[in-house]
């Protein structure tokens, strides 16, 4: 088992991020959409947890709540045992967009956040290049999004996601637009940002084999309104493969419980 | 590279056929020159009165220049005052979509009255023209953001101006280039209508006063300036655009 990534945050420490009955309603009255409901949820310190759902489930909706984007209706969150609104300026925030700026070369992007941070220009390009040459992208510093591929567009979001200096990654669908053979690219390009930037990361994705590649555990979320309905452990080393016996039978169990109808519904 | 070649030596040759079947027309059917020249007259009088031409051309020039200056500074703030107030944008925008349906160029007779007969009428007439395409473009710019890049903007904690100058701006930059290349050709218009008017000076003036004295060759020749002025300054937008916008393809 991995050390560095405790599976459970059960020791005395307050785990990183708490959430507790959280509940976003969209309008009032007749026309009031409930789209979470009692979500709770913990991640640890250098933990990666997965959330995975049926779409529509209000994933984003729960990203954007956490994100300071949006206020929930209900619930409470709390950072190292401590209550806050949200986790504005805390987080790194990743989608399946790569939500690059067109008009910025590569290099350019990559500097967004230390930019808005207002740190000296020379020392944020320098980073940016450090970092790109780890993600394999030295050599395209000067190219503009248009020219460049889907996957490299999705590690230059990545690059500028971690150059944000964030500990706490949020990534919402980050590969689910990239077709299968580029997805397990990145999917090991974030392992290796994972443990080399210490990062706690939580993951939206409707891919039961990233959710299992990923993630220390697995949180699967019921139709709108989004519930959490269970929670799964995944106490396999890394790197993993998906033909693994034991990745088998937890993608089994995964998919029973995305297929099958919550207990009290018909 | 070729084929870049070929669209611009095939309309041309299109060009210089038409040229050649009127200079035919012209002598087979012995048409008066003061009723239809010959292109070669024509171009025989342009490069004699070249002088003349390029004085009267650079006058209307000016004047388009500055109208185009008056109506982007103008443009630009109230594009910018429509996108940052609501109040703004409910009390003003349907009335600048309104006022495009106005012919200015009717209202010309009026601007010479109130301008006088110097270059003042004739910029406020090409200002006018560019002022509605740069508003209404720049306004849809610098709404055409995507909702997403502004909600990473605010999760990256950028402040309002940070996300006006980042994301709004530039992505408004091609709008506004568009509303630029709608007008310019279409000021030129405006400013010799002004001119036809009332002037002293300028292409329109050459060609009111050439037509009166049946020197037709020189309406033609101040037509055909017009016509280079028209296509440099589309020309000149087009060449900025593709540097300030070099990530358009």
């Amino acid at each position: 088992m991995n050390s560095q990534r405790p599976i459970t945050a059960e020791s005395n420490e307050p785990p990183l991020l708490e959430v507790e009955g959280l509940g976003m309603t969209f309008g009032h009255g007749p026309e009031a959409l409930p789209v979470l409901e009692d979500v709770r949820l913990r991640l640890g310190q250098g933990e990666c947890v997965a959330l995975i759902g049926p779409s529509g489930c209000g994933k984003s909706t729960f990203f954007n709540v956490l994100a300071g984007l949006v206020r929930p209706n209900d619930g409470k969150i709390r950072l190292r045992g401590r209550p806050a609104d949200s986790l504005r300026g805390i987080v790194a925030y990743m989608q399946q967009k790569d939500l690059l700026l067109p008009w910025r070369k590569m290099l350019d992007n990559a500097v967004l956040g230390l930019e808005i941070q207002g740190a000296p220009r020379s020392e944020a390009r320098r980073r940016a290049r450090e970092l790109l040459e780890v993600f394999g992208l030295d050599g395209f510093e000067d190219r503009y999004p248009d020219e460049l591929s889907g996957g490299m567009r999705q590690r230059v979001a990545l690059v500028r996601t971690i150059l944000c200096g964030k500990n706490i990654w949020l990534l919402d669908e980050p590969f689910g637009a990239l077709d299968a053979i580029t997805r397990r690219e990145m999917q090991r390009w974030l392992l290796k940002a994972f443990s080399r930037f210490k990062a706690s990361v939580l993951l939206v994705t409707h891919d039961v084999e990233e959710a299992l590649l990923l993630a220390d555990r697995v949180y699967v979320m019921t139709a709108r309104p989004g519930r959490i309905r269970a929670d799964l452990d995944v106490p396999l080393d890394r790197p993993r493969r998906v033909t693994q016996s034991e990745m088998v039978r937890l993608k089994e169990e995964l998919l029973d419980l995305l297929e099958s109808r919550p207990e009290g519904e018909a | 590279m070729k084929s870049r070649i070929l669209n611009v030596v095939l309309p041309l040759c299109v060009l210089l056929a038409i040229g050649l079947i009127w200079e035919a027309g012209v002598k087979v059917f012995n048409v008066p020159h003061y009723i239809l020249p010959s292109p070669g007259r024509i171009l025989v009088v342009m490069w004699d009165r070249l002088g003349l031409l390029l004085f009267h051309g650079l006058i209307t020039l000016l004047e388009v220049a500055l109208g185009f200056l008056v109506a982007l500074a103008l443009g630009v703030g109230l594009a910018v005052a429509i996108y940052a107030s609501r109040m703004v944008e409910r009390s003003l925008l349907p009335l600048v979509i309104a006022s495009q349906t106005v012919p200015v160029f009717a209202a010309a007779p009026l601007l010479i009255l109130w301008f006088g007969y110097g270059i003042g009428s004739k910029v406020v007439m090409a200002a006018v023209i560019v002022f509605f395409p740069i508003v209404i473009n720049t306004v849809q710019g610098l709404r055409a953001a995507d909702p997403d890049t502004v909600a990473l903007l605010k999760i990256l904690e950028a402040s309002p101006r940070q996300i006006f100058f980042k994301v709004r701006v530039p992505q408004a930059l091609p709008y506004f280039f568009s509303g630029i290349k709608i007008g310019v050709a279409v000021s030129v218009i405006g400013a010799v209508i002004g001119e036809w008017v009332g002037a002293q000076r300028g292409l329109g003036y050459l060609m009111i006063h050439a037509n009166a004295q049946l020197q037709v060759e020189l309406v033609f020749a101040a037509i055909g300036i017009l016509s280079l002025l028209g296509v440099g300054l589309y020309a000149l937008v087009s060449g900025l655009e593709r540097v300030l916008v070099p990530w358009r393809r």
